[in-house]
């Protein structure tokens, strides 16, 4: 495939960044092909080594035990042995099902309270929102293992261990910082004039929010609802620690799979790829949306 | 900024009732467990040891702060979160910079290359270890082999450099989206511009795109820098902290004596440490970062 | 917490679900370790519910570090979230003491408590009741590929010792071919390298404490037990030794890469299965090996089913554990999936069985190894403490975990053995005085 190409360095070195205004420019055709090529290669290249862990995870779930470890080749019988295995051992829908509803469950949340603290933080701060701004991002910077006994000790209080409801909750609060600050940086490009013009027209904050600032900034909305349901997704300490059987999510049925039992190389993979194929294809679905929300705001 | 008259007591007013259930509920997330972190982190309690809890006085963080262990992992903790960070801010923007020329394929490039970010952490430090690293069975095992080289004992040998290389692997690409999107609304006019008065593509990229991305390179070092502080789910997997303690960071060291030695009070007062050390990196770096946002 | 409880749209997606799988059976949750035994008890599920139609069995399988840790907060804190522990001979005892688990008295007559194996009863029991059904019981043993001790002209004697194992080693170490020397565990944790290394460390004339349990890690015994396990393992085990544990280890001899492998006896029922391992046919093994003193110089432990005082299920998990353990399971097993394949070393029974000693040639030398492990008394010197691979103490797996941690960087080259130990003495007595042995 794209790996083959030995002669990258001299590529690298030939095309330093910044290059692609001489394609408008017209100098001599076949020099700017060659250079197109060299840059395809180049790219195509790193994209490859890039990905190429993924790749492999995905092919070796459709390799037999014996071929997973053999030497590696990018050619071989597909087979769904693996993945019959895998299946027999744990319900996958199952699982799957409770990333759903946890990661897209807690997203909305999120979404319900940031939104106003956002709101209020970008067209009515006070001395103090920079700081409790800053305050709920240094939340996120306590490592989650040093909380565990007493929130451990407050869901079995609360019968929430094991529950979508109690994981649910974890996530929001987990994600709360990190959505309220992108919606923050969302609403204050608004211009001030548009909600004051509503303001004018006697709309109440309610309103304002729903029908004024909600739809203008909502690729910002989308891609911070997004981000949110990735991080949910692939969360592993706290899915892991408060749920057994009835609400465990995808990371907890590959941690099942996590150490060898004889060979099981394939198997994991298989497991692994079923585990992330929701999120990636959903990333890869929504990626546009993504960036064109965040060209909006933060990273503009 | 309120411009109506009464704007200023208005504003403080509503701006507390829309923030209350955001402020409430981080507040509960945060008093309440740390509220009990740290009153365990004044108490002698081991899960092991029921019955057994008393009062310890500061023993807890006497004995923390005399384990050597602690100053290692704090030195691994800044190691990791340094080198990624420089790996994924330099790398990313390099990487924009390329993807954002126009080449075959470009648009699949692009969604293959921010591919690993999606990946749960727990199955890409599998993938890396099952797959790419294992020194026998391993896909790098068998390129050295093509060169008739050794296969590489990666998390025996160089440890710490694995951890690093598998958690940029996954960040580097969150860097690539974010700068990559910055990088599209670069206006073409001022290069072309520059251009024009004769910058060469090195000068434009140092005086007219760097710049440009000054703002996004902030986004990446604050949002990358939350999630490296607190990285668990690579270590865990891979080398449990070891060999010795060279890829024990300070969330690691937290889990081993929570979980591992299921010491609560010990746990705790390391925990609090952590808290104190995250606050310092809130009201350091995340302010100065803050500064550049404001522009 | 008013406002947490009361979040609508959360509860929303577990009330649909909740609501859609309505319970009219017991649900039992079954926590247990992913090794191979107890996948082969997971599929055989359905034929347990066919017998109990009242039950259900929700199962919950995690690797063991991460299975210890997550069942040991649930049951300190009595969180209730399982209703069958999948623990080991190390936790039964500490566990029962301190009254989380629901004493085993009163089983049922054709359970035949008299028929599971005296020593592994022994090290479930407290004060007098079992606390936790064997579901697998195991001592360690050797290894070996009979085709290349005969390629190299080696016979093996009836008890080797580790100066000839690391001799034989060395000559049939052959990296460029992928056959290595020998296979141990590397993998740091007080339930992986540690309980390997602890058997070494008996065999040399060590022991974890002495007499006033004052930690001897950094002993003269100690420094030469890890100077010849790093010499041995490091020059001709291996690439990737030190992240190799139990699993690892089984994967590699069974695809054949390893000459010599001391592990678990567990382990034999796998490797004489051609299905499952390219060495069935060559496959030899022996004693442990032994250096100075034979005492301790190989493990005892049983994988056993327990269930948490905390659990609301109790009846029904005790009808569970009652069959997984019982002789009429290992009929079920032996059936399905052949004799080999039954889980060892718990019931007398098993190694009386006709069709099982067929099968396994291995069974009365297991049989015989388990029998004369004592873990009251298994080190050189008096020690206080019970356990061979193990030291029968809370405090043992923090520095079980401590020490493992250093073995693994002396292993690695990462810290010469006496700095590693130095340091893992220094950490236990930290604990040790931490926990009020001594001041």
């Amino acid at each position: 495939m794209f790996n083959k190409t030995p002669t990258t360095a001299p590529a690298t070195a030939a095309m330093p960044p910044g290059q692609q205004a001489l394609a408008g420019q017209g100098i001599g055709g076949a020099l700017l092909r060659h250079k197109r090529l060299w840059l395809a290669l180049l790219a195509w290249t790193i994209t490859f080594v890039i990905f190429f862990p993924i790749l492999w995870m995905v092919l070796t779930g459709f390799k037999t035990e014996a071929q997973a470890i053999a030497t590696p080749t990018l050619f071989f019988t597909p087979t769904l042995e693996s993945y019959e295995a895998v299946h027999a051992r744990a319900d996958y829908l199952h699982f799957a099902w409770n990333s759903v509803a946890v990661s897209v469950g807690s997203t909305l949340l999120a979404l319900l309270i940031g939104i106003p603290a956002a709101y209020s933080m970008a067209f009515l701060p006070t001395q103090r929102t920079k700081g409790t701004l800053l305050w709920m991002l240094s939340t996120k910077m306590l490592p989650p293992v040093g909380v565990l006994v007493p929130i451990y000790l407050i869901f079995r209080d609360l019968g929430m261990l094991d529950t979508r409801t109690g994981l649910t909750v974890v996530y929001t609060l987990m994600n709360l910082p990190i959505v309220i600050w992108m919606l923050y940086t969302f609403f204050k490009d608004l211009p001030k004039d548009i909600l004051e013009a509503g303001r004018m027209d006697g709309a109440s904050t309610l309103q304002e929010v729903c029908f004024l600032l909600i739809p203008l900034t909502l690729p910002g909305i989308a891609s911070t609802g997004l981000l949110s349901v990735i991080l949910s997704w692939n969360e592993a300490f706290w899915s892991l620690n408060l749920t057994s059987s009835r609400a465990a999510p995808l990371t907890a049925y590959i941690a099942s799979f996590s150490s060898p039992e004889g060979l099981f190389w394939a198997k994991l993979s298989a497991a692994s790829t079923m585990a992330v194929a929701p999120i990636l294809i959903f990333g890869w679905l929504t990626q546009k949306q993504m960036v064109r929300g965040l060209t909006f705001g933060a990273v503009k | 900024m309120s411009t109506r008259a009464s704007g200023r007591t208005v504003g403080g007013l509503r701006s507390l009732s829309l923030q209350a259930p955001a402020v409430t509920l981080l507040l509960i997330w945060m008093l309440i467990p740390l509220g009990m972190t740290l009153w365990f982190s004044f108490q002698r309690y081991n899960l092991l040891m029921p019955g057994m809890e008393q009062f310890a006085g500061l023993e807890n963080y006497r004995y923390l702060l005399t384990d050597p262990a602690l100053w290692s992992a704090m030195g691994t903790t800044l190691v990791l979160v340094g080198s990624v960070l420089a790996i994924s801010v330099i790398g990313g923007t390099l990487l924009a910079v390329l993807y954002q020329q126009e080449f075959f394929g470009r648009g699949i490039a692009r969604v293959l290359a921010i591919s690993p970010f999606f990946i749960m952490p727990t199955v890409s430090a599998l993938v890396w270890k099952n797959m790419m690293m294992h020194p026998v069975n391993g896909v790098l095992a068998w390129f050295t082999g093509l060169f008739g080289l050794p296969a590489i004992d990666w998390f025996s040998s160089y440890p710490l450099l694995s951890i690093i290389v598998i958690v940029a692997w996954q960040w580097l690409p969150f860097a690539l989206l974010i700068l990559l999107t910055a990088l599209q609304s670069l206006d073409d006019d001022q290069v072309e511009a520059a251009r024009m008065d004769g910058a060469g593509p090195v000068a434009v990229f140092f005086f007219i795109t760097l710049p440009h991305l000054k703002r996004a390179i902030s986004v990446v070092i604050m949002i990358q820098m939350i999630f490296l502080l607190t990285i668990f789910a690579e270590i865990f997997v891979t080398t449990s902290g070891g060999p010795g303690l060279a890829t024990t960071n300070l969330a690691y060291l937290i889990y081993i004596r929570a979980l591992l030695e299921f010491d609560v009070g010990g746990a705790s007062a390391g925990g609090v440490i952590a808290i104190v050390l995250a606050n310092i990196v809130a009201i350091f770096l995340i302010r100065m970062v803050a500064r550049n946002l404001e522009e | 917490m008013k406002l947490t409880r009361a979040l609508p749209l959360a509860t929303l997606a577990a009330a649909i679900a909740a609501a859609s799988q309505a319970q009219a059976q017991t649900e039992i949750t079954v926590a247990t370790v992913n090794n191979n035994d107890m996948v082969i008890m997971q599929s055989l599920t359905s034929e347990f519910e066919q017998a109990h139609p009242d039950l259900s069995v929700d199962w919950v399988i995690l690797e063991e570090n991460v299975l210890r840790q997550r069942l040991t907060t649930d049951i300190a804190t009595g969180g209730g979230q399982f209703d069958v522990m999948t623990i080991g001979t190390y936790e039964v005892p500490i566990w029962a003491e301190r009254e989380w688990l629901v004493p085993l008295t009163e089983l049922p007559a054709d359970y035949e408590v008299e028929d599971l194996l005296k020593p592994v009863r022994d090290g479930l029991s407290h004060d007098g009741s079992l606390h936790a059904l064997p579901f697998y019981g195991e001592s360690s043993m050797l290894y070996y590929r009979t085709d290349l001790f005969e390629e190299h002209g080696i016979t093996m004697p009836e008890q080797p010792t580790w100066e000839a194992a690391r001799d034989w080693a060395s000559q049939i170490h052959d990296p460029d071919n992928g056959t290595y020397g020998i296979c141990l565990r590397g993998k740091p944790g007080w339930g992986e390298n540690m309980a390997f290394v602890s058997t070494l460390v008996n065999t040399f004339g060590g022991r974890w404490f002495d007499e006033a349990w004052q930690p001897q890690i950094n002993s003269p015994e100690w420094q030469e037990a890890i100077a010849f396990y790093v010499d041995l393992l490091g020059n001709y085990g291996p690439p990737g030794a030190s992240s190799n544990g139990f699993n690892e280890n089984l994967a590699l001899f069974s695809g054949g890469r390893c000459a010599m492998w001391v592990d678990a006896t567990s382990a034999a029922g796998r490797l004489f299965d051609p299905r499952e391992s390219d060495v069935a046919e060559v496959l030899g093994f022996s004693q442990a090996p032994v250096a100075v003193t034979p005492k301790g110089s190989h493990w005892l432990w049983s994988w056993s089913l327990a269930i948490p005082a905390s659990s609301e299920r109790q009846e029904a998990a005790r009808r569970f554990i009652t069959w997984a353990t019982s002789q009429e399971y290992i009929e079920l097993v032996g059936e399905r999936e052949g004799w080999t394949s039954v889980p060892p070393g718990t019931r007398t029974s098993t190694y009386e069985d006709a069709r099982y000693v067929e099968a396994a040639p291995f069974a009365s030398f297991v049989l015989e190894a388990m029998q004369n492990a004592d873990p009251t008394d298994s080190t050189l010197e008096p020690s206080p403490y019970v356990g061979v691979q193990f030291a029968g103490i809370p405090e043992f797996q923090a520095i079980g975990t401590q020490v493992g941690q250093m073995v693994a960087a002396a292993l690695t080259g990462q810290m010469p053995v006496q700095q590693a130990l130095d340091s893992a003495q220094r950490s236990a007595e930290r604990t040790m005085r931490q926990a009020g042995y001594y001041d």
